[in-house]
């Protein structure tokens, strides 16, 4: 029986859902060369696995740790080279192309100050700047903006800045006013929310169990859940011609994000948050439900790329992550919360093509704990090299006011072309 | 699993002071299974007494009625849309006729982009829906149970009509269904099937006697339509004895009710009128009694009847059952209550205590799917956020549940399979709604609040171990126990 006899359009719903709002003015963030950057933060909620985006394959102890399902060097698994040491998932063609052209840079073994394992206090770090989860109410991101406005206040050539999606990051909230825009689109749905829902129902409440299965679709479900996977580990592929909402998702969200900030008289710095990181079973680093994500994250770049016209030139976009995961693979094919991870920068005003990083190895002994990746670059330090060389924020307000008791965190030079 | 002791009826101290102790899950279960969820702190406020609280809820001055002040009456709105549809036909024509001029569409078209939705006004037809709609949700929402808003919506469910017909649905609710959910089924019978707008949903209003002046003119005839869904949706139930000459004769003993013309009434156009020259003349034998001609009498007098007849209190008790505790109710339940129907001269009132305090009515085991309507209530209850109605409404029609706009004269269905399939789109609201209001609401808050002791380990372990607030406040909307009652 048509059990949703009036089921409307997606498109019937949610005319009149975006929403513009707090579009109070902000300073342009001039510089006095005449440049007139953007700036982008992208947060992935739920713990990116660093290494499996971009795979150390010139580490002897790489393919022990990972196995099968890894990225490799070459064969059917080959990433996409990086330099000696490291090759991208394979899942992401655009940010290797950005990355040849010198628009893109990788930043490894990175992490914020914070060392434990919960998403809700790594995620609170990660957005507010603060050393440790809870000390802070507004977003890091907001009090650069802030500072911006304290030393231009008068500028005429006011700016705003903006967050995309139902409601600003946390990393974008504060004092200074946000203008922030909404997709005519519901958020979709994360795989890993639905794949909890579903073990959750199936522990205690089958009919449900079954009716969401329906509405998954076994095909959906082989692809979240590794469920019949191929004799390689990868996942089933989605039926050729069915869109993928995660990827139309990112993509929309940051092509409007890119919209936006290319305007003469639009916004300059911007946030926006994709969720679904957190991949504790059947990761699928490959073809599976990472390689998924990472394949929406590389659309998502490749829309801002495209969406940013001329002012691509003058654009800094950042992929951070609250943590890493398990440097080894767990025992149900999926990996846990972890600590070092990787950043993704890309845009045409970077010196890029290079992967940054002080590799700390893959030693059981070299392992953070016997477990994750060990970090040897400060998140803040990344953070506060762009913020200083292209945004023009000034040191002292980096080590204090944007991210407090930093001083001995020395921002890392050379990030962005001069 | 919980079970709950029994009803404690002696007078005895100690034995009272037994039955009076505190329980939080009997209150949570009494919140979801009779009100529309719990809202902050109600579990405690009725863990009291739970089963006392329901009877207080009944007991309230004033209960089920709203304050409408601000709203329309049901023919004031339908003499508002009827004046702003014949100014848009004739805005249409001139524009279609003007020389140079624009079609209509192309203007309304230019419009839509000249400016953001959210800015402009919606026109006059939203905006009475909206504000009608607004007045139901608001009343749901600030219950302090809701017990007796469940019940107006199970009667305005049970006795539909539909904004597709008329404008008239949300004004309906509270002219003919909010008075009399705790008064005399007979009178919530004649106040529905007098209601312009029913007359109109089940096209009673174009029904005309053969015989009558009018229908000798111009040789029209009955509509069965009105007689036939009152014997078999609203009062008897299907196949339970009348036959197809009792729905014919009912037909003709229901013409000539219907409603004043905005045309040629502007000023009480759409109030219910009695039609003399339409209606059928002469006595008609319903159900094996002759009714003797009367006017609009006569038409009173065979839904008296109706609603006193035994099938119809089976009927009525069997929904009741059906809505409130399972799909397939206890027999004894559908008996105690039929019996409290007949005993008592059909008093809802009564009705309604015989179901909070019968015992096959508190199994644990939460049985029943909330409708999207309850769930979409429970969740703005539990989370203390969320009032765009806009946004409210258009969940309901994204889940299956349009508001006032029903499939069938039968309503909205009232078995689990058929809200179980939406599972899919409930998990899409519950996201968005997490998405947009996680900052300011905690997961674990709203589990404390929302389920309180009905929460099970594994729902909070779920919800303990998500990758992030909107995820966890989107597990803990969705979990077996909120999407139940």
């Amino acid at each position: 029986m048509p059990a949703i006899p009036f089921a409307p359009t997606r498109r019937a719903l949610l005319v009149g859902s975006g929403v513009l709002f707090a579009a109070a003015q902000l300073p342009r963030p001039a510089r006095a060369d005449g440049r007139d950057p953007r700036f982008l933060a992208i947060v992935l909620r739920g713990a990116l696995d660093g290494l499996a985006a971009v795979a150390p394959v010139g580490d002897p102890d790489w393919l022990r740790l990972r196995g099968d399902d890894a990225v490799a060097r070459s064969g059917d698994a080959a990433g996409l080279p990086l330099d000696a040491m490291f090759a991208l998932n394979p899942a992401m063609p655009t940010l290797h192309r950005l990355y040849s052209g010198g628009q893109a840079t990788i930043v490894h073994a990175v992490a914020t100050p914070y060392r434990d394992r919960s998403h809700f206090d790594g995620q609170n770090v990660l957005e507010t700047g603060g050393v440790k989860p809870g000390t802070l109410d507004s977003g890091w991101l907001n009090r650069a903006v802030a500072a911006l406005t304290a030393a231009r206040g008068d500028d005429p050539n006011a700016r705003r800045s903006l967050a995309i999606g139902a409601v600003a990051p946390l990393i974008i909230r504060g004092p200074a006013p946000v203008l922030s825009w909404e997709t005519r689109r519901l958020p979709p749905v994360s795989n890993e929310t639905t794949m909890r829902l579903l073990d959750l129902y199936r522990h205690s409440d089958p009919a449900f169990a079954r009716a969401l299965e329906e509405h998954i679709g076994i095909e959906a479900i082989a692809r979240a859940g590794g469920i019949a996977a191929a004799p390689n580990g990868t996942a089933a592929a989605a039926p050729p011609g069915r869109a993928n909402p995660v990827r139309a998702y990112f993509a929309e969200a940051a092509g409007a994000a890119a919209k936006f900030l290319a305007q003469p008289d639009g916004p300059r710095i911007g946030a926006l948050a994709f969720d679904g990181w957190d991949t504790h079973v059947n990761e699928g680093p490959l073809r599976g439900r990472l390689g998924d994500l990472l394949g929406a994250l590389d659309d998502a770049f490749g829309a801002l790329a495209d969406n940013m016209g001329d002012a691509w030139g003058q654009t800094v976009a950042i992929a951070v992550t609250e943590f890493g995961r398990t440097a080894r693979i767990n025992g149900s094919g999926g990996t846990d919360h972890g600590t070092a991870t990787v950043a993704l920068l890309a845009g045409g005003a970077l010196k890029g093509g290079r992967v940054v990083a002080d590799w700390p190895g893959l030693k059981d002994a070299e392992l953070y704990q016997d477990r994750d990746l060990r970090p040897t670059t400060d998140l803040r330090a990344v953070l506060k090299g762009v913020l200083r060389d292209h945004l023009g924020i000034a040191e002292p307000a980096l080590a204090t006011a944007i991210f407090p008791d930093s001083a001995a965190v020395k921002p890392v030079p050379g990030l962005v072309s001069a | 699993m919980y079970r709950r002791p029994p009803v404690l009826r002696s007078a005895d101290k100690d034995e009272q002071a037994a039955a009076m102790a505190r329980d939080p899950e009997q209150a949570a279960l009494a919140l979801h299974r009779f009100g529309f969820g719990p809202r902050r702190g109600t579990i405690d406020a009725i863990a009291g007494d739970p089963q006392g609280a329901l009877l207080s809820d009944l007991d309230r001055p004033d209960a089920g009625r709203i304050d409408d002040a601000d709203l329309p009456s049901s023919d004031a709105e339908f003499r508002a849309v009827f004046e702003f549809n014949a100014a848009r036909r004739a805005e249409a024509k001139l524009a279609r006729t003007r020389p140079g001029g624009m079609a209509a569409q192309d203007m309304m078209a230019v419009e839509a982009d000249a400016a953001p939705a959210p800015l402009r006004m919606p026109p006059l037809p939203r905006r009475i829906v909206l504000s009608e709609a607004k007045a139901r949700i608001d009343a749901a929402r600030d219950a302090e149970i809701g017990f007796v808003e469940r019940l107006v919506w199970f009667w305005s469910n049970h006795f539909c009509v539909s904004l597709n017909t008329s404008i008239m649905a949300g004004a309906y609710e509270r002219e003919a269904i909010r008075p009399h959910v705790l008064g005399r089924f007979a009178d919530l019978l004649l106040a529905a099937e007098s209601h312009p707008a029913m007359l109109l949903y089940l096209n009673d209003a174009q029904s005309i006697g053969p015989d009558s002046v009018a229908g000798i003119n111009r040789d029209k005839g009955i509509n069965e339509n009105f007689a036939r869904e009152i014997l078999e949706l609203h009062t008897l139930g299907v196949r339970t004895g009348y036959t197809q000459k009792d729905v014919i004769a009912f037909a003709k003993v229901m013409t000539g009710w219907g409603l004043r013309s905005p045309v040629t009434d502007p000023d009480i156009g759409g109030r219910f009128l009695f039609n003399p020259r339409t209606h059928e003349p002469g006595a008609q034998t319903v159900l094996g009694k002759s009714y003797p001609e009367g006017g609009v009498a006569q038409g009173r007098a065979v839904l008296t009847d109706l609603a006193r007849n035994p099938a119809t209190a089976t009927h009525i008790a069997t929904k009741l059952a059906v809505h409130f505790i399972a799909d397939d109710a206890p027999a004894e339940l559908i008996n105690k209550l039929a019996r409290r129907i007949r005993d008592t001269d059909g008093d809802l009132k009564e009705v309604a205590k015989a179901l909070a305090t019968a015992p096959e009515a508190w199994a644990p085991q939460q049985q029943k799917v909330k409708r999207p309507g309850e769930w979409i209530v429970a969740v703005l209850r539990a989370a203390g956020q969320g009032s765009d109605i806009g946004r409210i409404v258009g969940a309901a029609r994204l889940l299956g549940e349009p508001l006032w706009r029903p499939p069938a004269p039968k309503g909205f269905p009232d078995s689990n399979a058929a809200w179980l399939n939406g599972v899919g789109e409930r998990l899409e609201i519950a996201n968005a709604f997490a998405e947009h209001f996680a900052p300011e609401i905690d997961a674990a808050a709203v589990i404390d609040a929302g389920l309180g002791p009905l929460a099970s380990a594994a729902t909070r372990q779920t919800i303990a171990h998500a990758e992030s607030r909107p995820q966890a406040l989107t597990l803990a909307l969705m979990s077996p126990e909120f999407l139940r009652r």
